[in-house]
């Protein structure tokens, strides 16, 4: 093949059209054709250092796997992408590549150039994997460690993206994995959380059946904790545990008027209209649809929520937050995307008082103009109130997205397990927790953060526990961060 | 995970509230007076939170006791034995606090919230306390377990807004003769929010006439998942704090809840529900219709 000068620009991706997309749930980015993956793959410079390996959480072996989709052996590349990460279809999707993988690849050091799209390369495999199923031969079992002769029973409690990519590593590693869900369906923040113009929820369902066909076991409606204790789990032979019960108690502002009806977390908000699926008239489930909803946050969840609440027909979708743009902790892409669509932003405002009508329901937010100052703890520069500049911002719902506190349903109900001051599990650099058997990763350890690092924990603990049942699993080394 | 239906009885002939005993082994170990469990009757249901009216180990039995309302209430309402719902989900909740007070405790169930004082009184009496229990009705044909509470309970009395059976009148008058003539130690309301407000109100002392006597109310808000995720549960206690009925309770301190404002909070999406339920009548006569028509019925 001639040598062809290196595209600098990375190949766009299409996308349904933004006053198209904003009166449907279809998934708003389409992927790569495969011309567009082969030209995408082309750009990768195949560098020696790999500095995308080590910004990846799971250490996917990127420069490998995009020169095998070069080569067009797209089931090659996409085994390789699932030796350390089992969920790539939704890692493509949902990942912040820009702040990992494609923030160090040596492409976009280049003057003028840009990272190579890492993301929308590893969704491309994994989309190709799906659509070609059938085709795939059967894996064999040549992979699965002899060491573990009998196979011993492990238990992970939480099937979000943590427990998921815990129980399959140590499948593969051999265990009979049994994960135990609280919810009726599997996937935790996948399925409850990002909506489906995101994250398509048959996406979540295949991607989860590829780890029933390695043999894991899931039992929804089972609340470890209340259903089941683990004292009961380790009555059933169960030898170690993950816990992987994620950050979700939602926080709510201390201001008045929270009480109102029209006041909800963006946690019920997006449960509603992604896991009950309120936006088909088909199911029963009612969501609060008001027609100029106020947003309160900047993170991902916010702008799942101000889009969201403009597909079920709001009028006006405001994002309300208290920082400027550059603070903004959403992905970029995301930010982007609710621009397109229409999403206000009221930047360096923040809540002071919700207003209600006689019947308790919402009828507009006092905010106060903020500005910012001196840096704070985060590294960011703090927002201050500036006295007097109140205004009533016109609002019929308000939904907020200012993140999570720690879930105590399984931690408070297992005696012994050491938590820090904000109620998260600690844990030590092995991922083991205070009782030896049980390992810990995932908002529960860290507070709120994003999918691929709740992976990256799920997979180091899944290694640790390994060493666990093996009886090889040396104390961490005390300085090791 | 199928759940079946053991069985389904209508309390009172205008078949809106019901007893509904479901096949829950695991969940029968575990629940006890005060949890609830969340249940979903098919793919397009709506999860809705019930509280448990009885436990039995040995059959592997939960029961509940409902109140048509809604769609979803509804629907449950025409199951029958033999039948299965997709999802059932418990214990959810704190259980119920007990323990051995000196003086005599007070239950109060009101409505459809007779049946879940009734494992709270159980447990309560297994605890060594000298129990009376004030039952209100609407009329006598919507009164149940009196034999229970009768073969449990030191004391029973019975109220009936029209009079039809025992004291014609609301719980809170029975509630105000015991508080005037004897040391009560605890006081446990489950009922319409209207009655347990009216119950923390009488034993508020705030009147002065009467002792204030701490008193346990179980909230049944609105939620979507129960284990404290959602937030939909919150309530507001008269300090102004936000609490959540799925991982602070359901059972918490009436003296410290703000009753105006949860009975806002549960009607928030009333005009959805009463649309839906009208919807579901509407296509539950064009079934019957079409059954008619093909001679079927």
């Amino acid at each position: 093949m001639a040598k062809k000068k290196l595209n600098k620009v990375r190949t766009l991706m299409s996308e349904q059209d933004a006053q198209e997309r904003i009166h449907n749930f279809n998934e708003v980015a389409l992927g790569y054709t495969k011309e567009q993956a082969l030209l995408e793959a082309s750009r990768c410079i195949q560098c020696k250092n790999q500095p995308c390996v080590a910004g990846c959480p799971v250490e996917v072996a990127i420069p490998d796997f995009i020169a095998l989709i070069a080569e067009e052996r797209f089931e090659d590349a996409l085994s390789k992408v699932k030796e350390t990460n089992v969920l790539p279809a939704i890692c493509g999707r949902v990942c912040p590549q820009e702040t990992q993988c494609e923030e160090v690849c040596a492409m976009g050091r280049v003057k003028g150039s840009s990272p190579v799209a890492i993301g929308r390369l590893e969704r491309f495999v994994a989309d190709w994997g799906m659509a070609h199923e059938d085709e795939a031969p059967v894996e064999d079992e040549q992979d699965i460690d002899t060491k573990v002769s009998k196979k011993k029973k492990v238990a992970i409690i939480g099937a979000g993206p943590a427990g998921l990519t815990c129980a399959g590593e140590l499948a593969k590693f051999g265990y009979d994995v049994t994960i135990f869900e609280a919810l009726h369906k599997t996937g935790g923040v996948l399925v409850y959380g990002i909506p489906e113009f995101r994250l398509p929820k048959e996406i979540v369902r295949k991607e989860i059946s590829m780890l029933t066909d390695l043999g894991v076991k899931i039992k929804v409606n089972t609340i470890i904790g209340k259903l089941f204790t683990v004292d009961d789990l380790r009555e059933m032979e169960f030898e170690a545990f993950f816990a992987g019960v994620g950050a979700g108690l939602p926080a709510f502002l201390n201001v008045p008027g929270m009480e109102y009806n029209g006041v909800l977390s963006a946690n019920e908000y997006l449960t509603r209209v992604n896991l009950m699926k309120a936006y088909d008239s088909d199911y029963d489930t009612p969501v609060d649809k008001g027609q100029r909803v106020a947003v309160l946050g900047g993170g991902n969840v916010a702008m799942d929520s101000a889009r969201t609440a403009l597909r079920l027909g709001a009028e006006k979708s405001m994002i309300v937050y208290r920082r400027s743009e550059k603070e903004l902790p959403a992905r970029h892409e995301e930010y982007e995307h609710a621009v397109e669509e229409g999403v206000e932003f009221h930047l360096l405002r923040n809540p002071t008082e919700i207003l209600g009508d006689e019947d308790g329901f919402v009828k507009g937010m006092e905010v106060i103009k903020m500005e910012l100052g001196e840096l704070d703890d985060s590294g960011r520069r703090r927002p201050i109130a500036r006295p007097g500049t109140e205004y009533v911002l016109d609002t019929d719902m308000v939904i907020v997205a200012i993140g999570a506190r720690a879930n105590p349903v399984m931690t408070k109900n297992t005696p012994g397990l050491k938590l820090n001051q904000w109620n998260y599990i600690e844990v030590d650099a092995n991922m083991q927790t205070s009782i030896p058997d049980i390992f810990a990763g995932g908002d529960i350890v860290t507070g709120a953060a994003t999918v691929i690092s709740a992976m990256g924990a799920g997979r180091k603990a899944a290694e640790n526990m390994h060493k666990y049942l093996r009886g090889e699993l040396e104390p961490p080394i005390e300085d090791e961060e | 995970m199928v759940t079946k239906i053991r069985s389904k009885r209508f309390i009172g002939s205008d078949e809106n509230l019901f007893e509904l005993v479901v096949d829950a082994p695991f969940v029968a170990n575990k629940a006890r007076g005060g949890n609830f469990i969340i249940l979903r009757i098919d793919e397009t249901g709506e999860r809705i939170p019930l509280t448990v009216a009885d436990y039995d180990q040995k059959k592997g039995t939960i029961t509940m006791v409902v109140m048509a309302v809604g769609k979803t209430t509804t629907q449950l309402s025409k199951l029958k034995a033999g039948d299965e719902i997709i999802d059932f989900v418990g214990p959810l909740g704190n259980k119920a606090h007990i323990k051995k007070y000196d003086h005599p405790i007070v239950f109060v169930g009101g409505g459809a919230g007779i049946a879940p004082i009734y494992p709270q009184v159980k447990e309560m009496k297994d605890a060594g306390n000298y129990v009376i229990t004030i039952l209100g009705a609407r009329t006598k044909d919507l009164l149940f377990w009196e034999d229970r509470f009768q073969e449990l309970s030191d004391e029973v009395i019975i109220t009936t807004d029209d009079g039809s059976y025992g004291r014609k009148g609301v719980v809170t008058v029975p509630l105000k003769e015991i508080l005037q003539t004897q040391t009560i130690d605890h006081v446990v309301a489950i009922g319409p929010l209207i009655m347990m407000k009216y119950v923390v109100l009488t034993t508020s002392g705030k009147d002065g006439e009467l002792p204030r006597v701490p008193t346990t109310v179980s909230l049944n808000t609105i939620m979507v998942d129960g284990t404290g995720m959602c937030g939909g549960c919150r309530f507001q206690t008269m300090t102004g704090d936000i609490k959540f009925a799925c991982v602070d309770g359901p059972d918490v301190d009436g003296h410290d809840v703000d009753f105006d404002n949860l009975m806002e909070r549960n009607s928030r999406f009333i005009d959805f529900e009463k649309k839906r339920l009208d919807e579901y009548h509407e296509q539950c006569r064009a079934i019957q219709k079409h059954k008619e028509s093909m001679g079927e019925v």
